[in-house]
């Protein structure tokens, strides 16, 4: 049987002193908890001539603090597809709040935007839609292009035993607990979701894609 | 003159149907204008893959690694993400071992370091199958995304080599998802 050193009990490196939380939950100092920290980004098929788009921000909502959630107008939410393989986007869509509605404009070429600053193309195509209060059954959007759009709160639906984790790595267990707990049960995200068909982000083949927050 | 003046409001009247008709013929209500969203925004936070800053990146670069662009992610953090993998999993020892997808911590770490999804537009979206047939494919609500990163970190070539750090026994949302959009849960 192969012994290893739990070579993680290197542990100042790997001790993610941080506290909390992972996915992307928890990696960003600089934002975190404000509306531009991105929890989670997921991209699937929907309808067979489709692709889903969300991103989560703010994670770790608590039922009680959702109702106070709100997107920041200065904020921009970037979904950003290359069409050609590589890491450079050819196309955006750009999901930016105004008055308690979501305007998501796009998908739209991404010239001018491929850097760490950028504008909102403001000249495209949108879909908007008004953000689902709190409570309320979830507002669509939709546009004549086959585009639905959604933007409000959820429950967070991302799932690990990241407390497990973090104990882990910092050398004070050597595996994971079986059955495990989700770390995210019970919170909520502020979610932005967008389903476009596929012609509109290339058509066939695949994309490579992410999803940025910018702000002003 | 009354009845002149009831028949030229009731021409009145019915030009301005006649107009409402025609925007309703031309697809719905008045075209929506754009609000104001002039202004130049920065890069603040990024993400392709699930947990790949917050497991690979010291807590110094983070926001230096959410900062930098994708095509510039590999050439500033690829080595650091190869040095990550070699220090974290013993099944990592040399340059010969490899995980379930065939790379190296070198291969690995480079591959991660570009921090985008990757979607097939042609059929199934996934971040792994249940048998790993197919792999980065997309992410759908529902993939076990930390297992399959667990396993491609800490389980070696056969995906088994360390079975108490590949899997994290949490499996599933605690809320079911929708089967129609938005396909994400309500709140709690």
């Amino acid at each position: 049987m192969k012994k290893f050193k739990l070579s993680f009990q290197i542990g100042a490196l790997f001790v993610f002193g941080m506290i909390l939380l992972a996915a992307d939950h928890i990696d960003a100092p600089a934002v975190e908890g404000t509306s531009s920290d991105i929890t989670d980004f997921y991209a699937f098929q929907g309808d067979s001539d489709k692709i889903v788009f969300v991103a989560n921000t703010q994670g770790l909502l608590s039922p009680m603090a959702t109702g106070d959630a709100t997107f920041d107008e200065d904020v921009m939410i970037e979904f950003n597809i290359s069409t050609d393989g590589d890491a450079t986007e050819e196309l955006v869509i750009q999901a930016i709040p105004r008055d308690g509605k979501m305007y998501f404009f796009g998908p739209t070429a991404a010239t001018g935007n491929t850097g760490t600053s950028g504008t909102v193309q403001a000249t495209a195509d949108f879909t908007s839609v008004d953000i689902t209060p709190y409570g309320d059954a979830a507002v669509i959007g939709n546009n004549d292009n086959g585009i639905k759009v959604f933007a409000g709160p959820r429950d967070d639906p991302f799932f690990m035993d990241f407390a497990r984790y973090g104990e882990i790595i910092g050398g004070m267990a050597t595996s994971f607990n079986d059955p495990g707990a989700d770390t995210f049960a019970g919170t909520n995200v502020m979610s932005v979701v967008i389903e476009v068909p596929k012609s509109l982000i290339g058509g066939t083949g695949s994309i490579n894609t992410w999803v940025e927050t910018k702000k002003k | 003159m009354k009845y002149i003046r009831i028949f030229s409001l009731a021409i009145l009247a019915m030009l301005a149907f006649q107009s409402c008709d025609d925007d309703e013929s031309t697809g719905g209500p008045i075209v929506e204008v754009a609000p104001d969203v002039s202004g130049t925004y920065v890069l603040a936070d990024q993400m392709g893959r699930p947990a790949i800053n917050t497991v690979f990146v010291s807590a110094d670069n983070k926001n230096d690694f959410n900062t930098t662009v994708p095509s510039q992610q590999a050439a500033k953090y690829g080595e650091a993400f190869g040095d990550r993998l070699r220090a974290l999993s013993p099944t990592f020892s040399t340059d010969d071992d490899k995980n379930l997808l065939g790379l190296n911590a070198t291969d690995f770490g480079n591959t991660l370091a570009t921090d985008v999804l990757t979607v097939s537009l042609d059929g199934l979206t996934t971040f792994a199958s249940a048998d790993l047939s197919t792999v980065l494919t997309g992410r759908q609500l529902t993939d076990d995304v930390i297992t399959t990163e667990l396993t491609l970190i800490f389980g070696g070539e056969t995906g088994g080599e360390v079975p108490t750090l590949s899997d994290d026994n949490v499996d599933a949302n605690d809320k079911a998802f929708l089967t129609t959009f938005p396909y994400l849960a309500a709140p709690f």
